[in-house]
Formats: C-alpha cells, sequence, structure tokens
C-alpha cells in the first residue's frame, strides 16, 4: 500500500473521497436532517465527534480485539460514544436535541463510521486514523452544510434564522419536506459526478 | 378502528423511507430488479416485526423497571444484531430454499437504520405492546412498497436516456423526491 502523506490523508475526505457526494455513504441522516442550517451542522458535528474518538480508541486498541468478533467490539465502542453525545446535545441544547429527536442514536448505524473502522483505523496507526477521521467528518461537516445552506435558503428564505431573501421571495416549502431532500441531492450528485469528469478528461 | 388507522398511517403516510428517510442504502442498492427488491422488502419485514416485539419487552421489563434507559441506544443495537444472526441461523436449518432467496441480503439488515430507528421510536412514543407490533408489521411492509415500487421505475429507467452525469444514484434519488411527493398525498387520509 503506498503510504500518502499527512496532508493528503486529511484532503482525500473532503473531496475525493467525501462519504457523502463521492461514496454514497450515511444518507439517511444526511437527508433527514438538512431541513436547517442549524440541525444540519449539530449532526455534522455529533457525527464528527463519534467518528474521531471511536478511530482513536479502536485504532489504539486494534491488536487486542479479535478479528471474528470485531464488528460488534466496534458497534459497542461506537454506540458508547453515541450514547455520550446524544446525552450531552439533551443536556446543554434541548432544542436542537429535541429537532434531530431519533437521529442522534442513529449515528450508531450510520455506515460512515463503520466503514472508516473496518477500512482505516483496524488497519492504520493512531495517528493516521486520527488524521483520517478528521478529514472524513470534514467532508461530512461540509456536506451537511452545502446541502442543509440550499434546502434553508430555498425553502423558508433563511440562513441560520436570519432573512437573507428579499421580500420577493416566495419560500418553496417543497424544499423542506422530504421530496426536496431527495431532489437536492440527486442533483448535487450529478454536479459532483460532472466536476469529477470534467477534472480527469483535462488531465 | 384505531389499530388500522395506525396501521395505515406506518404502512403509507409516515413510510420509513419516504418520510423519515431509513434504509436509503438498501433503498438505493437492492433496487434494481423487482423480485430481489420483494426479497429484501419481506426480509426486513420479518425482522422488522421480530425487533419490534424482543425490543419492546427488553425496554419494559429490563431497562425500565431499573431505570437504565439511558441504556437503549446499546442493548437495541445488540439486540437487532444478534436477532439478525439468529433468525438467519434458524431459516437456514428450517427452510433451505427460503435462505437461498434471502442470501446476502439478510446479514446486511443489521445495518439497516430502519429496524433500529423502529424500537428507538417505538420507545420514545410510548406505544403499548398491540400498537408496537402493528407499527412494526406496518413499516414493514411501507418499506417493502416502497423499494418495490422504486424496482419497477429502475428497470424502466434501464431504457431511457439519462443524461450522463445524472446515471445511477442521482436519478434514483430524484425518482424517489417525486414518489415522496407522491406519497405525501396520501397524508390527508388520516388526521
Amino acid at each position: 500500500m503506498p503510504t500518502k502523506s499527512i496532508r493528503e490523508e486529511f484532503v482525500k475526505g473532503l473531496w475525493n473521497e467525501n462519504p457523502v457526494f463521492r461514496q454514497l455513504l450515511g444518507l439517511c441522516p444526511t437527508l433527514a436532517v438538512t431541513n436547517a442550517v442549524i440541525n444540519g451542522f449539530a449532526m455534522g458535528i455529533a457525527t464528527a465527534f463519534v467518528l474521531i474518538f471511536s478511530s482513536l480508541v479502536i485504532s489504539s486498541i486494534k491488536k487486542l480485539i479479535p478479528s471474528q468478533v470485531r464488528i460488534a467490539s466496534y458497534i459497542i465502542i461506537i454506540a458508547t460514544f453515541v450514547t455520550m453525545a446524544d446525552r450531552f446535545m439533551a443536556a446543554f441544547f434541548p432544542p436542537i436535541s429535541k429537532s434531530l429527536g431519533p437521529y442522534v442514536p442513529l449515528i450508531v448505524v450510520n455506515c460512515i463510521i463503520l466503514g472508516r473502522q473496518e477500512a482505516f483505523s483496524s488497519k492504520n496507526s493512531v495517528g493516521r486514523s486520527l488524521i483520517d477521521a478528521l478529514g472524513m467528518s470534514s467532508g461530512f461537516v461540509l456536506a451537511m452544510l452545502i446541502l442543509s445552506s440550499i434546502r434553508e435558503i430555498l425553502g423558508m428564505g433563511t440562513f441560520l434564522g436570519h432573512q437573507v431573501m428579499g421580500a420577493w421571495f416566495k419560500p418553496w416549502i417543497i424544499m423542506i419536506l422530504p421530496p426536496g431532500a431527495f431532489i437536492t441531492l440527486g442533483i448535487l450528485l450529478a454536479i459532483a459526478l460532472q466536476i469529477e469528469r470534467k477534472t480527469k478528461s483535462r488531465k | 378502528m384505531e389499530l388500522i388507522a395506525f396501521f395505515i398511517a406506518a404502512v403509507l403516510i409516515n413510510n420509513f423511507v419516504l418520510h423519515y428517510f431509513l434504509g436509503i442504502c438498501p433503498f438505493l442498492g437492492v433496487s434494481k430488479k423487482i423480485d430481489s427488491a420483494l426479497s429484501m422488502g419481506l426480509a426486513v419485514t420479518f425482522v422488522m416485526s421480530i425487533t419490534a416485539v424482543v425490543s419492546w419487552v427488553i425496554n419494559h421489563w429490563i431497562l425500565i423497571p431499573n431505570k437504565l434507559d439511558y441504556l437503549q441506544i446499546v442493548s437495541f443495537i445488540l439486540v437487532i444484531a444478534s436477532l439478525v444472526q439468529l433468525v438467519e441461523m434458524f431459516i437456514r436449518k428450517i427452510s433451505p430454499p427460503l435462505y437461498q432467496a434471502m442470501g446476502i441480503y439478510l446479514p446486511l439488515i443489521t445495518t439497516n437504520c430502519a429496524i433500529f430507528f423502529l424500537a428507538l421510536m417505538a420507545a420514545l412514543k410510548n406505544y403499548n405492546f398491540v400498537e408496537t407490533v402493528i407499527f412494526g408489521v406496518g413499516s414493514g411492509l411501507g418499506f417493502t412498497l416502497a423499494i418495490v415500487l422504486m424496482a419497477g421505475i429502475r428497470e424502466q429507467l434501464d431504457m431511457a436516456d439519462i443524461p450522463e452525469p445524472l446515471k445511477g444514484a442521482g436519478i434514483a434519488l430524484i425518482v424517489a423526491g417525486i414518489m415522496a411527493l407522491a406519497f405525501m398525498g396520501f397524508s390527508g387520509m388520516i388526521k
């Protein structure tokens, strides 16, 4: 396996291996909680917290876990951090915790997290896994921000609750409802693929 | 009567895929052929119904009496993982043809967020036992309905002329969006 520089290890999560746009992982929370920027951002941060700490723990104890039960062990470690994130949000940010609802516990089954443990942390050193987790979570937060900004601006004419569109603007209610989520993500995926094709053909 | 309304709401209105965005991975991954979509849907329905029963029993007989409800996340995911394993072994023993038909889809169900959400939601909303069972079966059938419809559309889409970058996941998501739009029409059925 060719070793990548620390910088490459971080940057790959932002675009080349972006979990949402390139790998199509973790789509359920991506679609469900991006109806407002604040929800999307909170979800991104909570997922990042779980991903970074699970990667740290798993990469440091990877030699102790027998390979037959590794998936179960990963799930337990992830579930522990998810419980911490869930309780923390319920205690300090009750309104956000309420609007995210059961989607915070659902981070346990977010395939981005289990996928990174299986594909990366279980084979790489603690430092590299940390960088990889940081890159992947930044890529995820970025995707959440893009999607939730589009949906909040078009759906309510606001950004983080502040009015950004003029009085002439009639909100597209559909954007904050489920169909808007599917259609926006579909179009974003097509744009991402088109950018990728353009850069490939230029090389 | 109320239970019938509850069942219809679980199947059509609060459809797991099109309203709660759950199980998107199998919804996009296993919806290329109608028959594999149908077996996936039925496998999910099956596991969901059992999960609904078992998680209700654990939640109401073990966790709540001992004030351990903060352990819900960990215990539900463990229940689901071991349940899927058990169901797999059981089907393999009892009915090898059925096992062949469901094949690789069974283990995949562990990571299907819809199952986990079902257990959490039933605990959150404090459904009683009968409601939980109806919720489980109804949601499973709703998932089956959505994935089979999607597979039917995608079989037709193969013949369509789609712009290159939209091919694959892009067009599938847009189709799902239009389906979600259509399903929103059901919300007027029940107040």
